[in-house]
């Protein structure tokens, strides 16, 4: 039996058991009736009329694509031409774009239908959704807690049946960490494996994409399509790219894992036993497990908040209301006047902070740290480097945590960047790393196995990620899918 | 006391590539506002840029021909300010790692401006203000420049003035830039001091901006150098500050203190790849790189071109392409230059026009007309004749020279004998030993055959008859 829900869908489609406009406005009505605020845009109207087209191709006989006629959504920081785009900023609140995302632009090729954008943190900046202009989306396992963030939306529409899958952006954690508090797979790639041209970015040398899933099976489908070269983006790599789907089922005897221990500092007991248990499981099948220290990803925390939001800093100086977005439309005294109070009244707290750190850092007189950040980057890709001499993946939580309540982090925003303490070395090496469901703490809430190789190893992440899930699957979708039979 | 002046530049160039820097926007000035604009040269939220090679190739060219270190490894980075000129407001420039490092431009006195450095950075928008409210124009955006920053080695006006014509000069030959103040395609910023010539300390520095003319840069650093030396015998301070040239007073007057710097913030572009220029790249742009003016000036002399003309050739390298492909294979390239400095120099008036060098005569009908010197089926003042002609009035040159062709079917002795003795007073004045009475007979025989007899043949049947 397949975990799929691609592959199954796909067949419910071929073998006419639901046709795609049904499937669709199963999908839209689910949405309307959903209370966890995990959409920002729905795109009913062009939903159904691409279902339609799809219909037709099925009612004449004519082969349709394994994408074809699936329905998902899209985390609402790509791009796509004349569906809004709002980051979750009042900034981009009636922003409509006029060009589509490769990453859109190739699933729509594909014959996928967006049902619409998900909901996320405020540019991308946040861990828990609760930065978002459109409110904080609710965890579909305890509507108490948050989804995570910041592909909260998206994680949140996979996890509750709205969506059949969904893109997201990671720079910092932002796939991995959500899917984990909604118990469901989040890949982030190699960096430079999948184009970022229409990903509105936070930090450009840390930014990924990567697909949010019910199966690790899913997830390999939808890098497949997505991992090519892309002359739009400089930094997207021309080197040739290995079909991971071929790899799921490969014997992972042998298999040297690490466990850095000092990833397990200030996690929750029940956390800690679900990944140690995972662990167990590949010692079964005949892996070499290791627990090591690795005194050199603690930097990686420091690192991520120097560069990352240096980059952001600057990222966000072409929001300033002469060209598109917000603009502040009240007497002003001259130009610079006006960017002052657009910027002012349409970027949330969050945002505020880290152009105030970013340029801070970039500053004459603080340039030293900007620089030291930098050479210490190198140093934690070089560690880096040196474990995968001795280990073929490294496992550790994708959180130290499950998901924790709204306002967790209030008055308090380091608090919730350290949230994030598990996902960010992967960004900060560019190395592909997986959240895979590993179990439930007592109370009901999912727990995320992290699966971290070296950089273009992305297809033994797949591999290893779904031995494991193939014997203890434990994805669930909330509210359940109707039309499955 | 006396002073010295202190001055150095920094020159921007807009490269002449078929496209922007960052995006496949055409590059072309005068085109109607925002016409040539995409999503990425507008900053459109998501886009990225793609580096133009070609625009590293063109600004490595300037870089081979003023003496630099072309730098193997080289890095793009953020400069980041407020504009709404600039869509992203950070422009994309380079800082720490130029393209191209050291270098000088050698001044006909011999003496070296010494170049700090070229980088390459994209080019601003422009702001435009009209009645109803200010526009911001982006075809300009991201238009690849480079800024080639020399070091304060400039002394005078007149240095300067040679300085820029003389990169100027580099840009059109090298087929990188038009290379025009008045189009903006080049543009200087001049930092000028002044400092007791009996002194080695350097004096405070004034940038002057906005100067849209060679001249007009030369006049502004007299002016400095005149209101600085003034200062500073009254014992008053220079204050370091941007001033702008006005045009109609001939002053330079303030425009902003650098008390408020701006903090530029510079850091690696994270959406570009490093610049790397390999061995094999940088010795393919060698082998492309255009002949330079010094180099084409010398063999002209070679091929007996006087000095005057070569140098006024060279001057235009519209016009030193355009000789270059007539005197190939030509017979006569003295004959060819004085065509050019003469009749074409003197139908196109204005010096922009002699830059431009557009003209309905072509290279192929030069090269005719050439020919026919050559073999002497043409005199040179009538070959100079019909290309006034045909230039004033748009004649094709190739009809129009038939009339003014050699004709031998004219009985010349008989000419000849008839002009003798009419002009007997003449005669009379040649045997006296005034030599240029022939000169006037031979004249008065190629009147009566509309110049078309050739002058040589008719001075030796005079000589013979006389």
């Amino acid at each position: 039996m397949s975990r799929s829900l691609i592959l199954k869908t796909h067949k419910a489609l071929v073998s006419k058991k639901v046709s795609c406009l049904e499937l669709v406005n199963w999908y839209l009505s689910e949405i309307k009736k959903s209370d966890l605020n995990a959409f920002i845009t729905v795109t009913e109207e062009s939903a159904i009329e691409s279902a339609k087209k799809v219909d037709d191709k099925i009612r004449n006989g004519e082969k349709i694509g394994i994408l074809e006629g699936i329905p998902m959504s899209l985390k609402d920081n790509f791009s796509t031409k004349g569906i809004r785009t709002t980051c979750a900023s009042k900034m981009l609140e009636n922003y409509y774009p006029v060009y589509d995302s490769t990453v859109y632009d190739v699933l729509k090729k594909a014959g996928c239908i967006l049902l619409g954008k998900a909901n996320l943190d405020e540019f991308a900046m946040g861990s828990s959704n609760e930065t978002s202009y459109f409110g904080p989306v609710k965890n579909p396992h305890d509507k108490t807690r948050v989804a995570g963030g910041s592909s909260g939306g998206a994680c949140a529409s996979v996890a509750s049946g709205l969506a059949t899958f969904s893109i997201g952006s990671d720079t910092g954690g932002s796939i991995r960490q959500p899917a984990s508090f909604c118990g469901i797979v989040g890949f982030k790639p190699t960096y430079g494996a999948i184009s970022r041209y229409g990903l509105i970015p936070l930090a450009s040398s840390l930014d990924c994409v990567g697909p949010l899933t019910i199966s690790v099976e899913d997830a390999s489908i939808l890098f497949d399509l997505l991992s090519f070269y892309d002359p739009k983006d400089e930094r997207c790599s021309p080197i040739k790219r290995k079909p991971t789907l071929n790899c799921l089922e490969n014997e992972i005897k042998g298999l040297k894992i690490g466990v850095p221990t000092n990833c397990f500092y200030g996690s929750d007991e029940e956390t800690y036993n679900a990944v140690e248990n995972a662990v167990k499981f590949y010692e079964k099948l005949g892996a070499s497990v290791s627990f090591f220290e690795f005194p050199e990803l603690d930097l990686s925390m420091p690192i991520y908040c120097v560069l990352g939001r240096a980059e952001t800093a600057s990222n966000m100086s072409r929001f300033d209301g002469i060209r598109y977005g917000y603009k502040y439309d009240g007497p002003y005294k001259d130009i610079d006047d006006l960017m002052t109070r657009t910027r002012s009244i349409a970027f949330g707290e969050e945002v505020k902070r880290r152009i105030l750190v970013g340029s801070y850092v970039l500053s004459a007189g603080h340039k030293a740290l900007y620089k030291k950040s930098l050479n210490l980057r190198n140093m934690v890709i070089d560690s880096f480097n040196k474990r995968f001499t001795e280990f073929d993946v490294l496992m550790m939580p994708a959180s130290p945590t499950t998901a924790f309540g709204f306002n967790y982090a209030e008055g308090d925003p380091l608090k919730m960047q350290l949230a994030d303490i598990c996902v960010v070395p992967a960004n900060i090496a560019g190395l592909p790393a997986i959240s895979v469901p590993c179990g439930y703490d007592s109370n009901n809430l999912p727990i995320g196995l992290q699966i971290l190789g070296k950089q273009w190893s992305d297809d033994l992440i797949f591999n290893v990620a779904n031995v494991y899930e193939k014997e203890n699957f434990c994805a669930k979708i909330i509210g359940g899918v109707q039309y499955e039979v | 006391m006396k002073y010295d002046l202190v001055c150095g530049m920094e020159t921007h160039i807009e490269l002449s590539t078929l496209s922007k820097l960052f995006c496949k926007c055409r590059v072309n000035f005068g085109d109607s506002p925002n016409e040539n604009c995409c999503p990425i040269c507008i900053g459109a939220p998501g886009t990225l840029p793609i580096l133009n090679k070609q625009a590293v190739r063109y600004a490595i060219r300037m870089g081979l021909a003023l003496n630099c270190k072309i730098n193997s490894f080289s890095k793009m980075e953020r400069k980041c300010y407020f504009y709404p000129d600039l869509s992203k407001n950070f422009q994309t420039s380079q800082n720490d790692l130029p393209l191209c490092s050291g270098g000088f431009v050698q001044l006909e006195s011999g003496k070296k401006i010494r170049i700090n450095h070229i980088h390459i950075e994209e080019d601003a928008g422009k702001i435009k203000r009209h009645s109803d409210g200010i526009y911001v124009d982006y075809n300009r955006g991201g238009v690849p420049l480079i800024e080639i920053v020399s070091e304060p080695d400039i002394s005078s006006a007149d240095e300067a003035q040679e300085y820029i014509e003389k990169l100027q000069l580099f840009a059109r030959y090298l087929k990188i830039s038009s290379a025009r103040m008045q189009e903006g395609s080049i543009r200087c910023d001049v930092n000028v001091s002044v400092k007791p010539s009996n002194s080695n300390e350097l004096g405070t520095r004034v940038e002057i901006k906005n100067m849209n003319s060679i001249s007009f840069i030369s006049k502004a650093i007299a002016y400095e150098y005149e209101r600085q030396s003034d200062a500073l015998e009254g014992g008053l301070p220079i204050e370091q500050e941007t001033r702008r040239f006005n045009e109609a007073s001939g002053m330079t007057e303030s425009m902003r203190n650098k008390e408020n710097a701006s903090e530029y913030c510079y850091f690696p572009e994270p959406d570009l790849l490093s610049i790397c220029v390999t061995e094999k790249e940088l010795d393919d742009i060698k082998k492309e790189m255009p002949k330079l003016f010094s180099e084409r000036y010398d063999y002209y002399l070679n091929l007996g071109i006087s000095e005057k003309f070569a140098r006024l050739i060279i001057k235009y390298v519209n016009v030193s392409d355009y000789f270059d492909e007539v005197i190939r294979d030509c017979k006569v390239p003295d004959k060819i230059a004085s065509i050019i400095v003469g009749p074409i120099f003197s139908y196109l008036k204005t010096e922009v026009e002699k830059e431009k060098f557009d003209i309905s005569v072509s290279t192929d009908d030069l090269k005719y007309l050439g020919n026919l010197i050559s073999e002497d089926k043409i005199s040179n003042s009538n070959a100079q004749k019909v290309v006034s002609k045909c230039l004033e009035n748009g004649f094709d040159l190739k009809e129009e020279v038939k009339n003014f062709i050699s004709d031998d079917s004219f009985d010349l002795e008989k000419i000849c004998k008839d002009v003798l003795s009419q002009n007997t007073e003449a005669v009379k004045d040649y045997k006296n030993g005034k030599e240029k009475a022939i000169q006037a007979l031979v004249g008065k025989v190629m009147a009566q055959t509309k110049g078309r007899a050739n002058p040589e043949k008719i001075l030796s049947i005079m000589k013979s008859l006389i």
